[in-house]
């Protein structure tokens, strides 16, 4: 036996590359500025990978379903892939639900697991899961690496993936051997995945044929999702509203598409979307549906979503195309410049088609079926304070939500006036995603007020967040709209199940002191005079002391996210919303 | 029209990608009704034939939704094309000495094969179109038929054009970058 001590600490320079060390070369590779994620026995040496190269910057989390949606987050304001590092088993299982949710709005990650020895692989080892088999549904790609020399093609792949077409989330599992493993410094070209190709450019013939359904339309209506925010295309989609004078319907995932405040906007279609936008489409005689792939919650019933239209669908995902509803004019391809050949056809028309008396006949819906909410003396109407808040923010501000009334409310009452202003959990529908979304919004956009409108349900589903928040002095402001309820869950048991209100009655945890527990700042507020004063001490306190404000906000308990139309039912049998002075029952 | 369909599907030779093809059938709910896998002439690519039963509509989503797999390469329904398509079935058949001669018979016209027999059974090797085996199968029914092992359809487009996997080839400027940059570069940005 030697008696020499352990060297712990080798210099620098004489440490062999590893596998870990590679993973870090290729995500500096990527312009990766930000990593989201939490330690564990397995993915330890790339954290010490990390620790030696000094960069990109860390964000320890509360939890690892915290690390995703902060991510997704970064990644819906950036623009950028965003990046997550957790170890293998349990922390690699957390991520699934933030998966699935960046998989179904279309939102680029790059995760990266730990995982247990390859030779113990399979073994049911400690803190083994079977990620890669686990996240196939979730995913739009992963990978499990077995030989460092792998990496550098496998990382330029993975984001590349992650990156182009429709984007999505991809996860690359990572054994600790491989990582602990010598391998030569190597940088990879970016790779493009053989057989793997995505449409960008629309066929011109479908566009002229597009053009020609609007141009004989005299009730057409611009249905705008998501992939026009995705695809950078908002400009080109205004240009091209003004240019043919098509009033627009923007989706909960492509609201701030189209600026809410202009007058071709009808606001959100679909189950709480408005009466006007509704009826819009079910009257009309031809759609152009610009990146949306139609679910459920947009069509209701879909036999009667649209029974006269003739469909025009633009989408970068062919198999979004005639998925739900049958497609008259199918025009594969990026919104962007699908959008820009679009313009280019119209404004060659010889005569413009004179839609003005189906602005009319919209304008008049508009007047019938306003947005409009009851107001209960003494107590703070949710949809008050939303609006409040648009008020109050400059169209710089991003907004970001849970999932649940206080979203809907959001989506129907806050003025969205840019792409990416608005970070929500649209198709998975995800409780808990807005604080660390909110996180990543501010880490990625840090010159933007951050707004989290939240549910008190929603907000207590990934509360630990707010530690990091205060560990690393995020300043943004959480608003919660308290009312004490899973008021959705509440809502439909009101409506469809005759008031029967299982477990959906939540005990009022004082969220503000919650807040200052954590180190952050926090202030309750009761009534409805104290909302304005309130808002603008919480943004002011969030920018000069870089902490997380939150506005525990007790709002009428009773409120309901109305115009909605029932479960299955078809979008113009919504019940109205109801304005004036309610009184109590 | 609900047809049963081959669909050839040309995939990346990489560990896992025959779970995910089948696994994409199991949650988008559409119907196995047989599926062969095998190596090409290509070593980095293996072929999956499935056979798919579903209408018009069913049939686009199975192929467009097969599309999207990146461990995908490229999806043909040859249902649609001339096409050779073959399968295989195993069919171990009770068969006495006084009924040997009509089994045997039964292979001649189907031009089968007698693989094995014994003093109570045979086993019969049948080649063909999804309903040539299974009108053999249908035949051998009525004597017993013991054990029986079949094999996925597989098939090929008897056209002359053959589908070359496109290389992968990365425009020289975005070489050592980062992908996204040349994900920004390839959209002309």
């Amino acid at each position: 036996m030697s008696s020499q001590p352990q060297i712990i600490n080798r210099p620098k320079d004489n440490h062999p590359h590893t596998g870990a060390d590679t993973v870090i070369a290729c995500l500096l590779q990527q312009d990766v500025e930000l990593v989201f994620g939490m330690q564990g026995g397995s993915i330890m040496p790339v954290y010490d990978s990390l620790f030696k190269a000094g960069a990109p910057r860390h964000i320890i989390v509360g939890h690892e379903q915290g690390a995703a949606h902060m991510a997704d987050g970064y990644a819906r304001v950036t623009g950028k892939p965003g990046v997550v590092l957790t170890t293998s088993g349990p922390g690699a299982t957390n991520l699934v639900t933030g998966l699935a949710n960046a998989m179904m709005d279309s939102i680029p990650l790059v995760a990266i697991t730990g995982q247990v020895t390859s030779n113990l692989l399979g073994n049911d080892a400690f803190q083994e899961a079977d990620m890669w088999g686990i996240t196939m549904p979730v995913t739009k790609h992963n990978y499990q690496v077995t030989d460092p020399d792998e990496l550098p093609d496998v990382f330029a792949e993975a984001f590349y993936v992650a990156m182009s077409g429709r984007p999505g989330p991809v996860l690359i599992d990572l054994p600790k051997d491989v990582a602990l493993k010598e391998c030569p410094p190597y940088q990879a070209a970016p790779r493009v995945p053989e057989g793997y190709w995505t449409p960008y450019q629309p066929n011109q013939k479908r566009v002229v044929e597009a053009l020609e359904v609007l141009r004989q339309a005299q009730k057409p209506v611009i249905l705008a999702g998501g992939g026009v925010i995705q695809g950078d295309a908002s400009e080109e989609l205004k240009r091209f509203v003004e240019l043919t004078g098509i009033p627009v319907t923007s989706t909960l995932m492509g609201l701030g598409n189209f600026p809410a405040d202009h007058d071709l906007s009808l606001g959100m279609p679909g189950m709480h979307g408005t009466g006007y936008a509704n009826l819009a489409l079910y009257h009309s005689d031809a759609i152009l549906v610009v990146g949306s792939r139609l679910d459920d919650r947009i069509t209701g019933q879909v036999e009667r979503f649209c029974p006269n239209a003739k469909l025009i669908h633009v989408d970068i995902d062919a198999s979004e195309i005639n998925k739900i509803v049958p497609c008259l004019v199918p025009v594969v391809g990026h919104a962007k410049p699908a959008l820009k050949a679009f313009i280019k056809l119209a404004g060659e028309w010889q005569t413009k088609p004179d839609y003005s008396a189906w602005r009319a006949q919209i304008a008049e819906w508009k007047k019938e079926h306003a947005m409009v909410y009851p107001r209960r003396s003494g107590r703070i109407a949710p949809q008050e304070v939303v609006e409040m808040l648009g008020r109050i923010l400059d169209a710089e501000a991003t907004i970001v939500t849970g999932v649940g009334q206080h979203q809907m409310y959001t989506a129907q009452y806050y003025p969205f006036r840019r792409p990416r202003s608005l970070i929500t959990s649209g198709g998975l529908g995800t409780m808990g995603f807005g604080l660390p979304a909110a996180l990543g919004a501010k880490l990625g956009a840090p010159q933007r007020d951050v707004v989290c409108i939240d549910g008190d349900g929603s907000f207590l589903m990934n509360i630990q967040e707010l530690a990091t928040a205060v560990r690393y002095g995020i300043g943004l402001v959480v608003v919660i709209l308290n009312n004490s309820y899973l008021g959705m869950v509440r809502q439909w048991q009101d409506m469809f199940l005759d008031g029967r209100r299982s477990e959906t009655l939540l005990s009022g945890v004082p969220y503000d002191q919650v807040a200052k527990a954590f180190g952050g700042l926090g202030r309750r507020v009761e009534r409805p005079e104290e909302v304005s004063g309130a808002l603008e001490w919480a943004l002011a306190k969030s920018r000069k002391d870089s902490l997380p404000v939150v506005l525990d906000v007790q709002v009428d308990s009773e409120a309901v996210v109305l115009p909605m139309v029932p479960p299955g039912g078809a979008n113009t049998d919504f019940v109205p919303c109801r304005g004036g002075e309610a009184c109590d029952e | 029209m609900n047809d049963l369909r081959p669909i050839a599907v040309l995939v990346r030779n990489e560990r896992g990608v025959l779970a995910r093809v089948a696994g994409l059938f199991a949650r988008r709910g559409f119907n196995i009704t047989s599926l062969a896998v095998g190596e090409t002439e290509d070593p980095r690519f293996s072929r999956i034939t499935v056979v798919v039963g579903g209408d018009e509509a069913i049939m686009e989503q199975v192929v467009k939704q097969l599309n999207r797999l990146v461990s995908v390469i490229k999806v043909t329904d040859i249902s649609r094309l001339p096409r050779v398509e073959r399968g295989l079935a195993l069919i171990k058949v009770r068969a006495k000495p006084e009924n040997r001669d009509e089994i045997l018979q039964l292979v001649q016209i189907f031009r089968a094969r007698v693989d094995h027999v014994d003093h109570r059974s045979m086993v019969v090797e049948v080649t063909g179109e999804r309903a040539k085996v299974q009108a053999m199968i249908d035949m051998l029914k009525p004597h017993g038929i013991l054990e029986m092992a079949r094999t996925g359809q597989i098939a090929l487009g008897r056209s002359e054009t053959i589908y070359q996997v496109p290389g992968a080839e990365v425009p020289e400027e975005a070489a050592g970058s980062g992908v996204y940059n040349l994900y920004k570069r390839e959209q002309g940005e």
